[in-house]
């Protein structure tokens, strides 16, 4: 075996410089679409102004939303008073005037001049119990805040002035003397001392009151405790069983509102289903005429398919906003718009499956004087039945998915739900627990399909 | 005139018998469990709408006969912001309002710029889908890379991408950024990647290992293997797979628009919603013709990159 040196490689290349350089026409072209490509994208950077947008957004709020998804906040508020504090929590809050989070302590005041309002406690003195190092502690002129070994005392004149003793520490921030103080805590939260009042949020893992609101009995109560409630015979209603109660207020829980979520989603899978089944029915024998090698007409394949095109083309987004306005907002104007695009897509798909079939099978029916029905039944429908519902079950599953897009603009199931979950910006949880049972539904739905497209048609199904 | 049957021939036939019966059985079976869940649905779905269906058919035709502008030239000028003759002051009739002017007298209709915006967010989306659907499924291909823990990394990142809700992405974005193009952008570039990535390393795991297997032998390192050796015959499949995708992205971006992204997916929104007659039909049409015209240079593109070759077609989500 002959082996070239280093001089011989050099020498060959010098010598054809044409085979090694490489053609340059394709260089060129190389170079051009890079280019091309590159003055596209700087374009549409500023055709879209994306630096000024991505600018002005508002990134601080990004990382509040994104805790919000699996956290959430207690926020209760301390009100500065002559000579005592009150407590109160916003308005939909679990808690109330006769309920406090366990890491709020206070003591009542002995004598006051005037009684605090219904919904607000009064107290002398309250300490909120961050972490394990940090707390507030408030009195009616002073606030104590230790984080981490260092100590911020605050003093406070009412409705004048905040003032903090020596200088801040790294984690407190102040605009201007006398005005408000900011807190930090981290992800555990943070407090503003304000003359007013002091806002403290303290932020928790997981997601609040999921199952039991604060208007519950069961609120609050250990799983072992709801159990043996739901056991007891004593009824806490005495319209209905505890365990009826229990699941009535599961299904209507203000915050979580899990009944009608489930409908919605309950909507959305009905919408893909219904839709995608007529779709298959109606498409069925459509996608006869359109196939050339089994209706002869010319004029009618080519009108068959027009019509297809013209289903799929109108965008199921057209349909949906049509129906929404025909129908009224709900699970029928979905349907209708699946139906009539995947009439399309499904008409579309079958038709060339029937241009593809082997010819052989229709002769030999033919050959023994089979009627013509029977000849598309036994020669054509055995083989492109399977790769027919095949198909069908794969867009059953894209969509549940398109479902709940469509459904955003009106029509209809947990999409919209969505929507107005996102556009009040605060209920990113409700968000996050209907992404996950979106999730979970087109999860199940794909391994139903793909499980059943295996049975029908073996290994090709994994599209 | 039927021959009598020996004892194996009868039981062959009983045998057949009790096969075709269950056979029938269980298509009776699941034909009537669709029945069932078919009428629940259409029940369920009737009862939760807020119009009932029959209640409503005669307004569907009502509603189609509020979309036939007064004359047919009102499409036209809608269509091109001309002065309408029954410009009465309403928002209705406000053709020329829209115009964006952009030298001297010389203006692009309303639709037709947020066509083009529309336009522009679906190439944009799959540009950028492709570029990183392209760095990731050489990384999920079980051909090139051997690390178990790598490759399922990757691919349930790009599973994720794909499964989570376009919408959801969208509206978080729309929440931080305001109302534009760039939530919708980043939405449906998010997904082009996790469903480009899947397809993308599907066609590098049928790919022909020989020439990898050349650059091996002559000590090639992973890129130059990828760049040399599966990147040439992977990119007509990938080119076609990305234009595929484009024509889905126009939709989705029209989607998208709608609930808040820009483009003409909010036009054709508000416009439906106001009974604007002229305006819908123009936006229609631009919406319809620009879908075709995609449809057909693509399907033009991919028979000139892969020629013949099938491609199961689908939404590809």
């Amino acid at each position: 075996m002959t082996t070239l040196s280093l001089t011989d490689m050099q020498a060959i290349s010098e010598r054809h410089p044409d085979v090694f350089a490489g053609s340059w026409r394709k260089t060129l072209t190389g170079w051009a679409v890079g280019l091309g490509l590159v003055a596209y994208l700087a374009f549409a950077w500023w055709f879209f102004a994306a630096g000024a947008v991505l600018a002005g957004g508002n990134w601080g709020i990004a990382g509040t939303y994104l805790a919000d998804w699996v956290s959430y906040e207690v926020r209760p508020q301390i009100d500065f008073k002559d000579d005592r504090l009150d407590i109160s929590y916003p308005r939909f809050s679990a808690y109330r005037a006769d309920r406090h989070p366990h890491w709020l302590s206070f003591e009542r005041p002995a004598t006051t001049a005037a009684a605090a309002p219904a919904n607000k406690a009064s107290a002398s003195h309250v300490t909120a119990f961050i972490g394990s190092n940090d707390s507030i502690e408030v009195t009616p002129a002073q606030v104590l805040v230790r984080r981490g070994g260092e100590t911020l005392d605050v003093a406070v004149v009412r409705r004048v002035s905040v003032v903090a003793s020596g200088p801040l520490p790294s984690w407190a921030t102040q605009k201007k003397p006398g005005e408000k103080i900011t807190v930090d805590f981290g992800f555990a939260g943070s407090a503003q001392i304000d003359a007013d009042d002091v806002n403290i949020r303290h932020r928790f893992f997981g997601w609040e009151n999921f199952f039991f609101d604060g208007h519950s009995p069961y609120w609050g109560k250990s799983t072992g405790e709801v159990m043996s409630l739901i056991a007891s015979d004593e009824r806490i209603d005495s319209k209905m069983s505890n365990a009826a109660l229990a699941w009535d207020n599961i299904v209507n829980n203000s915050e979580w509102q899990h009944g009608d979520v489930w409908i919605k989603m309950l909507q959305t899978i009905v919408m893909a289903f219904v839709g995608t089944l007529f779709a298959s029915l109606l498409a069925f024998p459509l996608a006869f005429l359109a196939a050339r090698n089994i209706t002869q007409n010319r004029l009618v394949n080519q009108v068959a398919k027009r019509f297809f095109d013209f289903l799929r083309s109108v965008d199921m987004l057209i349909w949906a906003l049509f129906f929404t306005r025909a129908f009224g907002p709900g699970p029928i104007a979905g349907i209708s718009a699946i139906f009539f695009t995947d009439t399309g897509t499904f008409g579309k798909l079958y038709s060339e499956a029937l241009e593809n079939i082997d010819d052989k099978q229709r002769e030999g029916m033919r050959s023994v004087g089979a009627s013509p029905a029977s000849v598309q039944r036994y020669g054509v429908v055995p083989q492109v039945l399977p790769v027919l519902i095949s198909q069908s079950l794969y867009f059953w599953e894209s969509n549940t998915r398109s479902a709940t897009i469509i459904g955003a603009v009106g029509a209809g199931g947990i999409g919209l739900k969505l929507w107005e979950a996102m556009r009040t910006n605060s209920d990113w949880e409700n968000v996050a627990y209907m992404v996950l049972l979106i999730l979970i539904v087109v999860f199940i739905f794909d391994n139903i399909s793909t499980a059943l497209r295996q049975r029908l048609i073996g290994n090709k199904a994994s599209h | 005139m039927t021959m009598p049957l020996s004892e194996a021939g009868l039981a062959v036939e009983q045998h057949w018998r009790e096969l075709a019966s269950r056979r029938r059985l269980y298509t009776a079976g699941s034909l009537f469990f669709l029945f069932i869940a078919l009428s629940g649905s259409l029940w369920f779905a009737n009862d939760s709408n807020a119009g009932k269906f029959f209640d409503r058919l005669p307004h569907v035709f009502d509603f189609v006969d509020q979309l036939i502008p007064r004359d047919g030239l009102e499409v036209w000028r809608a269509m091109f912001d001309l002065p309408s003759p029954y410009a009465d002051g309403s928002l209705k009739f406000d053709y020329p309002e829209g115009r964006m002017y952009l030298f001297g007298s010389f203006y692009l209709p309303e639709y037709v710029y947020k066509m083009l915006e529309t336009i522009n967010i679906a190439l944009v989306s799959t540009l950028i889908g492709f570029a990183f659907g392209f760095l990731l499924c050489f990384l999920a291909a079980s051909n090139l890379v051997t690390q178990r823990w790598l490759r399922f990394f990757v691919r349930r990142f790009l599973e994720i991408l794909r499964a989570f809700p376009e919408i959801v992405i969208a509206g978080f974005f729309l929440a931080i950024l305001s109302m534009g193009a760039i939530p919708a952008i980043i939405a449906v570039s998010l997904h082009t990647i996790g469903a480009l990535g899947k397809l993308f390393f599907e066609v590098v795991e049928n790919a022909d290992m020989k020439a990898d297997e050349g650059l091996r032998a002559v000590g090639g390192n992973w890129p130059e293997r990828v760049w040399f050796g599966i990147v040439p015959q992977v990119m007509p499949n990938f080119l076609s797979y990305g234009l595929l995708r484009l024509e889905i992205n126009v939709r989705a971006s029209t989607i998208i628009g709608a609930v808040g992204g820009g483009g003409i997916g909010e036009a054709l929104r508000l416009s439906i919603s106001r009974n604007h007659e002229a305006k819908t039909i123009a936006i229609i049409i631009l919406l319809f013709c620009t879908i075709v015209a995609v449809d057909q240079f693509s399907a033009w593109l991919r028979k000139r990159l892969v020629g013949e070759q099938a491609f199961a077609f689908g939404r590809g989500d």
